[in-house]
C-alpha cells in the first residue's frame, strides 16, 4: 500500500488551528493539508460559551467558525494526537492511526483544569467551561434552574458566567482566594471594581477562601462545598472555573521543551528541542506555544487571547513557509476583551509584573474609566472599562515604550494618583498554580 | 505659496469651488503648523491616529457671546447669565468625556434605527412634494427647491415638532447654520441674529419640552424628556434644549449639502446618474463614495490638552488642531486613484462622516434622506444638465456646499 503523501499536519482545529491552515493556503502551499481535532467538530468560536450560549440567546453547535478560504483539507476530527515520533516523521492519533508529515504546526489549546478526582471531582453537577459540549452540558443544567450555583474561581470564565446567572436569575455563590476577582490577570485595584458589580448583580461573593473538597448526596451529586475557613455551602451545581493547562501530553517523550505550561518557542514560532535548537519543520501557535516577547524582556509567555490565536497562526505559517534564512520574529502585544455586568473590559499588554497602576481617565466609582499598569517608571499595560475607544492610543506608547503614566492630559482626567495593583503573591493562591511561564 | 498658508488658501472664498489641489499640497505634511499657530492634519493615517487619541478635546470653541445692548438690566444681568447658561450647556458636540458620552447616548437610544426606517414613508411623500412642486419649469435649484427644506421638514418629524411650526423652524435653521460653522468670525450683527434666533427657539423648545413631558408622543423629543430610572430627568431641561437645537443646526446644512453633492456630482458623470435611474440599488454606495469624494464637512477643530506626536510633528499643547477630513478621503496613500469618483471601489473608509467620539449621530438618517432624494431625482428630472458648473459656493469652507445648484430640466416626471 503506497502511503498517503505526508504535507502539512495542523494539530489541534480550533481558532489558531483554522486560521493557520487558511494562511498556509493563502501563503500559496498546495501540497496536502491535514487538521487533526480531539473534539468531532469543524474549528468553532469559544468566545460566545461563557457569554450568549449560557445564556441561552445562542445555540452551541451555532458557534462554528466561518471558514474564509478553500481548504482542500484532510479533517481528522474526533481523535485526538496522542503521540509524536520526530524520527520517522509522524504522529499517532487515539483511534491508532498513524499520520505522516513534512512539517507540524501545533495549535493543540489548553484544557480546562477539571476539579481533583480526590476531593470530589467525580460527583454530578461539577462542571467546566473550556468546549462546546461543556457549554451544552451546564446550558442544559441551568434551564433545570439549579437551587444554588457555586462558581469556583474568579478569573474571566468565573466572572463571565457569574454575570450571565446572575442576569438568568439564578442564585449565584463565587468564591476566590484572592481579595478581588480577576485579581491575578488585573490586580486587585482594578479587580476591585468587579467585586462591585458582583455584589451589585446579588452574586454571593466569598474572597480569601477556598473550597477544600465537594460532597456528594447519596446519588453522587453534588451536595455541599466544605471551604478552607471551615464554613460550607450548599450547592448543587459548581463550576470549576480554575484556568486551563496546556494541552501538552501527548508530547511527552517526543524530545520538545514542552509541559503542562506550554510548548517553548523561539521568536519565530519555531518549537524548541529539548536541546534548546529550533525545530525547522515544527512550529506552534495560540494558546499552547510560549515564545519570549521583546517587549516583556523576552519573558517566556504563552498568551491564551483570542487575537493571539488568530495573528500567531498566521505568523507561524507565513515562516512555515519561508527558508530558513527568512524567519520573522513574531511581535504582538497581547490582548484580551471580555463583556460581564454590562462592562466590556479590555486590556492591552501584559499586566502581570506590575509595580503600580494608575486611572487616567474617568474613575473607578463610575465604573468607566483607563487604568494604565507601570513597571520600574514604564507603562507595560492599559485596561479600560466601557472606554475601549482610546486604547489604541495607549497600546502605541506601551509598544513604544513609553514612561509611566504615558498619557495624563487625557479628557475625562481624573487627578492622578499612583496605587499598588494589588497581585496576588503565588502564595496565598496555592489552589490555582500558575499555569505560565513556566520555564524549562 | 509657503506650507503655512496653504490654510489661509482653503479659508479663502475664491477656493471654494476647487480645494482640493491645495489639500493635495497640505497632505506632503500630514501634520502641518500654520501661521497662527494651529496645525492642520491632513492625510488618513494621522487623522485616524489622533480622532482616537484621548488628549484631543472638543470643549475649546467659545460659545456665541450676546453682544452689548446698551439696556444695563440685559448687559449686566440677563445676558451674562444666559451666556453662562449656554456655555455649561453647550451642545455635545462641543463637550468632552464624561458629559459628552452620557448626553450622546441618552440620545443614541432614541435616534434607533427603528425610528429612522419609520421616517422613509414620510421622506419619500416629503421628496415627492418637492419635486411636483416644480412642475412645468425648464430650470430648478436644487438646493432651494429641495436639499434646503428637506432636512429641516425630517428632523422635524423625527422630533415631534407640530407640522404647523415647520417653517418656523426652517427660519431658524437658515440663522442658527452659522453656529457650527468653526471657521466663522462673527461680526456682532451675525451674533446678534444668531443669540436672537437661539433665544427664539429656546423659548419654543421650553414650552414643547414641558408639553412633550406632560403628553408623551412617540418621537425624539418625548423619549429624551421622559423620566429616566427612579423617576429623574434623564437630561437637564438645558442640556435638553442644546440638544435639540443641536440636532436641528448639525443635521440641517450636513444634510443640504450631502444631496446637492451627490447631485452635483451625479451630473459631472451622467452615466452614474443614468445607471442609478435604472438601479435604485446603486444609491448606497454612490451616497458612500460622495461622502469620501465631496463630503458635506471638510473639517473639524479639536485642542490639544497635552503635547501630541504623530506623523513626525510635535502639537504643542493649547494648540488648535484641524482635522482636514476632506484632504483625507482623497489621501493616494489610503486609497487606489482617490481623485476618481468611483461609487465601485470596495475600500471606502472615508471621513464623510468625521470618525471616534464625534461621528455623526445622524449618520443613518443622512444617508436614507440622500438615497430616497437621489433616486427620486433620476427618476423624475428628465434631461437634467447643470446650467453652471461650477455653481457658486456658500462661504463656509467647513460646511463647504453650494449656495444654488441650478440644473436645466426638460419638465418633471
Amino acid at each position: 500500500m503506497t502511503p498517503e503523501p505526508a504535507g502539512i499536519v495542523v494539530v489541534g482545529a480550533s481558532l489558531a488551528g483554522l486560521r493557520g491552515a487558511e494562511a498556509l493556503r493563502r501563503g500559496g502551499y498546495d501540497g496536502p493539508l491535514t487538521l487533526v481535532g480531539a473534539e468531532p467538530y469543524r474549528p468553532y468560536d469559544r468566545p460566545p460559551l461563557s457569554k450568549h450560549v449560557l445564556a441561552g440567546e445562542l445555540a452551541a453547535d451555532a458557534t462554528r467558525l466561518p471558514e474564509l478560504t478553500d481548504l482542500r483539507a484532510r479533517w481528522r476530527l474526533g481523535s485526538p494526537a496522542v503521540s509524536l515520533d520526530r524520527a520517522s516523521r509522524t504522529l499517532r492519533l487515539g483511534d491508532g492511526s498513524v499520520l505522516a508529515y513534512e512539517a507540524l504546526l501545533i495549535t493543540t489549546g489548553a484544557e480546562a483544569r477539571p476539579w481533583p478526582a480526590e476531593t470530589g471531582g467525580g460527583l454530578a453537577g461539577i462542571f467546566t467551561l473550556r468546549g462546546r459540549d461543556d457549554a451544552a452540558a451546564l446550558r442544559e443544567a441551568l434551564v433545570a434552574r439549579p437551587r444554588q450555583v457555586l462558581i469556583v474561581g474568579g478569573g474571566l470564565i468565573g466572572c463571565e458566567a457569574a454575570s450571565c446567572l446572575r442576569d438568568l436569575g439564578l442564585p449565584v455563590t463565587l468564591v476566590d482566594p484572592n481579595p478581588a476577582p480577576l485579581a491575578r490577570g488585573l490586580g486587585g485595584f482594578v479587580g476591585g471594581v468587579i467585586a462591585g458589580c458582583l455584589r451589585d448583580s446579588g452574586a454571593m461573593f466569598r474572597p480569601g477562601t477556598m473550597v477544600r473538597a465537594f460532597e456528594g448526596d447519596a446519588a453522587g451529586h453534588v451536595a455541599r462545598a466544605r471551604l478552607a475557613d471551615g464554613s460550607t455551602i450548599e450547592t448543587n451545581l459548581v463550576i470549576a472555573a480554575l484556568g486551563a493547562t496546556r494541552a501538552t501530553g501527548w508530547l511527552r517523550g517526543a524530545g520538545l521543551r514542552a509541559d503542562a505550561g506550554g510548548v517553548t518557542c523561539d521568536a519565530a514560532c519555531r518549537v524548541l528541542a529539548a536541546d534548546g535548537t529550533p525545530c525547522p519543520d515544527i512550529y506552534a501557535a495560540g494558546d499552547v506555544a510560549r515564545w519570549p516577547i521583546a517587549l516583556y524582556g523576552h519573558r517566556l509567555i504563552a498568551v491564551e487571547h483570542w487575537g493571539n490565536a488568530i495573528e500567531q497562526a498566521a505568523h507561524a505559517a507565513r515562516n512555515l513557509l519561508a527558508g530558513p534564512g527568512d524567519q520573522r520574529p513574531y511581535t504582538h502585544l497581547p490582548a484580551f476583551w471580555s463583556s460581564q455586568f454590562g462592562v466590556n473590559i479590555k486590556l492591552v499588554g501584559l499586566p502581570e509584573g506590575a509595580d503600580s497602576v494608575a486611572v487616567v481617565q474617568g474613575s473607578r466609582a463610575s465604573r468607566r474609566f483607563l487604568a494604565v499598569y507601570g513597571r520600574a517608571g514604564r507603562s507595560i499595560a492599559a485596561v479600560s472599562f466601557d472606554q475601549a475607544r482610546w486604547l489604541p492610543a495607549y497600546a502605541e506608547a506601551i509598544t513604544a515604550g513609553a514612561p509611566f503614566p504615558p498619557i495624563n492630559d487625557a479628557t475625562d482626567r481624573p487627578r492622578i494618583e499612583t496605587s499598588a495593583p494589588g497581585f496576588p503573591s503565588l502564595r496565598t493562591a496555592p489552589a490555582h498554580p500558575a499555569a505560565e511561564t513556566v520555564h524549562v | 505659496m509657503s506650507d503655512d498658508a496653504l490654510f489661509a488658501a482653503v479659508m479663502d472664498p475664491a477656493n471654494r469651488a476647487d480645494p482640493y489641489p491645495l489639500y493635495a499640497r497640505l497632505r506632503e505634511r500630514p501634520v502641518s503648523r500654520q501661521r497662527d499657530g494651529s496645525y492642520v492634519v491632513s492625510t488618513h493615517a494621522a487623522i485616524r491616529s489622533l480622532l482616537f487619541d484621548p488628549r484631543l478635546s472638543s470643549e475649546d470653541l467659545p460659545p456665541p457671546r450676546r453682544p452689548r445692548t446698551g439696556n444695563p438690566l440685559k448687559d449686566l444681568i440677563l445676558n451674562p447669565i444666559k451666556n453662562r447658561i449656554s456655555a455649561t450647556h453647550r451642545p455635545f458636540i462641543f463637550r468632552d468625556p464624561p458629559d459628552h458620552d452620557r448626553l450622546r447616548s441618552l440620545v443614541m437610544r432614541e435616534f434607533s434605527i427603528a425610528r429612522v426606517q419609520a421616517l422613509r414613508p414620510r421622506i419619500a411623500q416629503e421628496v415627492d412634494a418637492l419635486i411636483d412642486a416644480c412642475r412645468g419649469r425648464g430650470e430648478v435649484c436644487l438646493v432651494s427647491d429641495l436639499s434646503y427644506p428637506l432636512p429641516v421638514t425630517v428632523i422635524c418629524e423625527l422630533l415631534g415638532v407640530p407640522r404647523a411650526d415647520e417653517p418656523r423652524f426652517q427660519a431658524w435653521a437658515t440663522q442658527l447654520a452659522t453656529a457650527v460653522e468653526p471657521d466663522a468670525r462673527h461680526d456682532d450683527a451675525t451674533r446678534r441674529q444668531i443669540v436672537g434666533a437661539f433665544d427664539e427657539i429656546a423659548a419654543y423648545m421650553g414650552d414643547l419640552i414641558r408639553e412633550k413631558r406632560r403628553r408623551p408622543t412617540d418621537d425624539m423629543l418625548s423619549g429624551l424628556a421622559a423620566p429616566g430610572p427612579g423617576g429623574r430627568k434623564q437630561m437637564s431641561d438645558f442640556d435638553l434644549l442644546s440638544t435639540a437645537v443641536l440636532l436641528l443646526v448639525a443635521g440641517h446644512e450636513t444634510t443640504v449639502n450631502l444631496i446637492t453633492n451627490a447631485m452635483l456630482t451625479l451630473l459631472r458623470h451622467p452615466e452614474e446618474l443614468e445607471r442609478l435611474r435604472a438601479d435604485p440599488e446603486r444609491a448606497p454606495r454612490l451616497i458612500e463614495e460622495v461622502l469620501r469624494y465631496e463630503p458635506p464637512v471638510h473639517f473639524r477643530t479639536r485642542k490639544a490638552l497635552g503635547t501630541i506626536t504623530v506623523a513626525g510633528e510635535t502639537i504643542p499643547k493649547g494648540a488648535p488642531v484641524i482635522l482636514l477630513f476632506a484632504a483625507a478621503n482623497r489621501d493616494p496613500s489610503r486609497f487606489q486613484a482617490p481623485d476618481r469618483f468611483d461609487p465601485d471601489r470596495g475600500d471606502i473608509e472615508h471621513f464623510g462622516f468625521g470618525g471616534g467620539l464625534h461621528y455623526c449621530v445622524g449618520a443613518p438618517l443622512a444617508r436614507i434622506e440622500a438615497e430616497i432624494a437621489l433616486v427620486a431625482l433620476s427618476r423624475r428630472l428628465v434631461a437634467p444638465r447643470l446650467a453652471v458648473d461650477p455653481p457658486p459656493y456658500r462661504p463656509g469652507a467647513s460646511l463647504r456646499g453650494p449656495e444654488e445648484l441650478r440644473i436645466g430640466i426638460d419638465g418633471t416626471a
